[in-house]
Parts: structure tokens; sequence; C-alpha cells
């Protein structure tokens, strides 16, 4: 493990070096916004609407007939759940699976096939190529992802009372401006933030250091994935406790 | 010209290159011929830097390249072409995209100026109509084309070829060793060739140095290899049904 973190550090030197050429670099970037942002932003916008639709119908269900609590904590707890839990780290873990898994398996498939190689031999540093532009857009994108997802699972939630008649509208957007601390989402997008980094350039490593032929991009792959999750899990729990307790 | 000295290297407790001592002169087609395994591959990525060796000088006309900084190096790899056993070129791009990609990471030229040269590089591999082909898109054959043409796309002093015709069949391995031999006297390159297909040996083989178990065996010329004492080079040469025939 000391090996990997180690190895992971000196990569991230040589990624965070000077770019070869700006205009190259920019470019490379629009290019991941697409395959990182707009690639994922159907799975988002999906699973965001009926998550927060899920969450909504949950809380109903469960203060539904209780005389203490009034009925527009339902999109108080609502927001809460979604801003805090759901969107930045629920969704980030989604995407460590879907962008993570692209990352390495891309970066892999061009170390197997020499493609690497070829960057090197012609004098380019391919880690600072490769990886640095998916990471510059991982952390401008998957802040927008979060935003839209935020939105959406707040917008699952009305419709899901508006469709069952378990919450009235009224309830449900007087419940989600109450108690609204700003500070709330700037904590969220710190999280954003902090995943992002992990997911591109975890993901970016296992893919770049990955040796053999196919079956090891499999690998490389999987272990993106295994390893961005755990860490995003272990960080969230640092930066809760760090920036909220 | 590219010499190296003493050059040794080990994976793990494996001794994959023992001790080899070669010069590669310019504007000659250089081939390092040996069986699968016997280091071939090593060594020309030792050479280029891709592997870092254990001990032993390598020397890019005159200039000791081991001991250079990142700086000195970058600038003899930009002098380098070279092609890879499975081409290598970036799937993602189109075929004048890959052939571009040098002109573009290291000059300030107008688009103008580089389909000047891309079109120029693509018609000495003869594939004019392939501009916006992706790799996927072609045969072994023209992408290995592709290739040698990204690879002359900044005039490089050096040429690196590893194993230019493995999975070709005769006639295109045929035309790619032409091919090479030709951008080799035209540009003067440096050209070190990697391979074990005889043809190439007998057809282009200026100079050839057999590597056997990580040793250099012997060196010689596409003559003198038929006619050579050493038992290892003849059980090389003479393996296929078609060189037992010409012996």
């Amino acid at each position: 493990m000391l090996k990997h973190i180690g190895e992971y550090l000196l990569l991230m030197k040589q990624v965070f070096s000077k770019p070869e050429k700006k205009k190259i670099l920019l470019s490379q970037i629009m290019r991941e916004f697409d395959s990182i942002g707009v690639d994922s932003l159907v799975i988002v916008m999906i699973i965001s609407l009926f998550m927060g639709a899920v969450t909504a119908l949950q809380l109903a269900f469960n203060l539904s007939g209780n005389p203490v609590v009034p009925t527009y904590t339902i999109g108080y707890a609502t927001r809460e759940t979604i801003v805090l839990e759901f969107s930045p780290t629920i969704v980030c873990l989604i995407l460590a699976g879907k962008i993570g898994s692209r990352i390495a398996s891309e970066i892999g498939t061009m170390r197997v096939t020499e493609q690497i190689d070829a960057l090197e031999i012609m004098g380019i540093n391919s880690a600072n190529y490769l990886i640095q532009p998916k990471i510059i857009a991982s952390l401008i994108i998957i802040p927008v992802l979060i935003a839209i997802s935020m939105f959406l699972a707040i917008l699952g939630g009305w419709l899901a009372g508006i469709f069952t008649g378990l919450f009235t509208s009224h309830d449900y957007i007087y419940g989600i401006q109450s108690w609204y601390h700003t500070y709330e989402i700037v904590y969220a997008f710190e999280k954003t933030f902090c995943f992002a980094f992990i997911i591109s350039s975890v993901s970016g490593y296992f893919g770049y250091i990955t040796k053999g032929g196919a079956l090891e991009v499999g690998q490389a792959s999987t272990k993106a994935v295994v390893n961005s999750s755990i860490l995003i899990i272990i960080f969230n729990l640092i930066l809760t406790q760090l920036l909220l307790a | 010209m590219i010499e190296v000295r003493n050059i040794s290297k080990s994976f793990k407790n494996t001794e994959i290159l023992k001790n080899i001592s070669i010069k590669f002169e310019k504007g000659k087609n250089n081939l390092i011929i040996g069986q699968s395994g016997s280091g071939k591959t090593v060594l020309m990525k030792s050479i280029v830097g891709l592997h870092n060796v254990d001990k032993g000088e390598i020397f890019f006309d005159g200039q000791p390249f081991l001991i250079m900084n990142d700086k000195q190096k970058k600038k003899i790899r930009r002098e380098i072409g070279m092609l890879f056993q499975g081409s290598a070129l970036f799937d993602y791009m189109t075929v004048e995209e890959n052939v571009m990609f040098p002109i573009t990471m290291f000059t300030n030229q107008s688009l103008e100026e580089k389909l000047e040269r891309v079109n120029f590089c693509l018609s000495r591999v003869d594939l004019e109509n392939a501009n916006k082909l992706y790799p996927s898109e072609l045969s072994g054959g023209m992408k290995k084309r592709v290739a040698i043409a990204r690879a002359i796309s900044m005039n490089p002093k050096y040429l690196f070829c590893d194993e230019p015709n493995s999975g070709l069949d005769p006639r295109t391995a045929s035309i790619i060793d032409d091919l090479i031999a030709e951008l080799t006297e035209e540009f003067q390159t440096t050209t070190i060739i990697n391979t074990h297909d005889m043809n190439s040996v007998l057809k282009i083989g200026d100079n050839i140095a057999f590597i056997y178990k990580g040793e250099l065996c012997w060196q010689g010329n596409k003559t003198e290899i038929l006619n050579t004492d050493n038992e290892k080079l003849n059980s090389f040469v003479f393996a296929t049904e078609l060189t037992k025939r010409l012996k």
C-alpha cells in the first residue's frame, strides 16, 4: 500500500508539471468535458430525479399522521438529505464507477498498446498530457453535475408529492426554504471538489501503471473504481468531521 | 550514428541483456535479429530510454544519452521517430491527426503548413486518401504505414522500427521494408530495425547484429549472414524451409 501511495504522489508530481502547450491542454479539457460531463449527464439526471422522489415519499410515509411534526418538514428533510449527502457523496460514488472505470480503461489500454510509449518517445510528458486534462475537467464538470443533481432530486421530491398527494406543493416548497444555511452548499461543494480529484487522479493512476494485456486493463478498471469508492467514503467522514463538527 | 557500449539490463533476477556493444551507422538499415525473447525489444527500448539500463553507455552522435538531464533527453527524443510493433496509433485521432500530432506539439506552424507536411508524409507511404479515417478502420499494413508517416513527420535523425513486419502478409511486409529502406536513404537517418523476418534480413540488412539469449553473438551484413560458420546464427537463419532450400 505504501508503494502505491509513493508511486501515486510521484505520478501527481509529473501530472502537475507545466504542460507542453496550453492550447493543446485546453482542447484536451474540452474533449474531457464531453466524455466526463455530457456522457454522465443522463445517468445523473435519472438517478437524482428518482432518488429525490423516493426520499420525499419515505419521509412522507414516516411522518404521516404524526401530530407533532409539521408536513413541511418533508421538504426540509429532503433538501438536507440531498444537499448534504445524496448529491455530493452518493452521486460521486456512482460517478466513480462511471468515470473512474472509463479513465482507467482508456489510459490502461493506451499503456498496453504502447501509445504511452509513443508519447514518451516523442519527448512528451505522458502523465501530464493524459491525466492533467482529466483532473482539471473533473474538477470543473463534476460540481456542475452535482448542482444539476441537487436541483433534480429536490424537483423529484416535489413531483412525488404532486402525483401521490401525500403532501402539498406549498408545504414542500415552504419546507425546502426553511432553516437554510448557505454553508451547507459550501460544504457540499468542498466535498465534491475533493471527490472529483479522487475519482480522476486515482483512476488515472491505476490506468497509468497497467502492465500486461486486456485482462490487466479490466483489473485496473476494477481497482480504480474500488479504491476511488473507498477513498470517497473515508474522505467523506474526514471532511464532515472537519467542516461540520 | 548511435553507439551502445556494454549495455546490461535485468528484470527482477533475470539478466535480459548481457554486456552488449554495437554501433549503428547513419544512412544504413541496422538490423537487430534474434529469436523471440532474445532481448531485441528490450535493447531497442533501452536505447530510446523507455527502459533504464543497469550499466553501460549510449551515444547519439557522440552525445552520452544516459547522463543527460530531462531537457537534453527530450531534445534527443524529438529527433527520434519510432514505429512500434502494434503501430501505437492514437485511437481517438484520425490518420491526419495522428501524423499531425508531433508537428502540433513541437512547432508553431499554421494549419496549412501542418496539412502540407501531413499530406507529404502520407503520400510518401502511399496513403493519400486516408486522412479522415480512424485507426480502427485501417488494415494492419495501413496502420504500419500511418505509423511510419507519423515517425517521419518531424524529419527524425534516428528511426527505430520494432518488428515492422509482424502480422503482415509477405507482399505487404516487403512493401514496408522497401519503404523503410527508401526513407533511410532519402533522409539519411540512423535506422535500427528489430526483426526475425529473414526476408527483411536478406533484403535490407546493411548491418546485422544477431542477439542470442541477451548476448551479441554475431555482426555482419546480408551477404555475410549466408556464409557464416556461427552455429547459433545458422540454426536461426536456416530454420525455415525457404532458407534451407536457399542454402
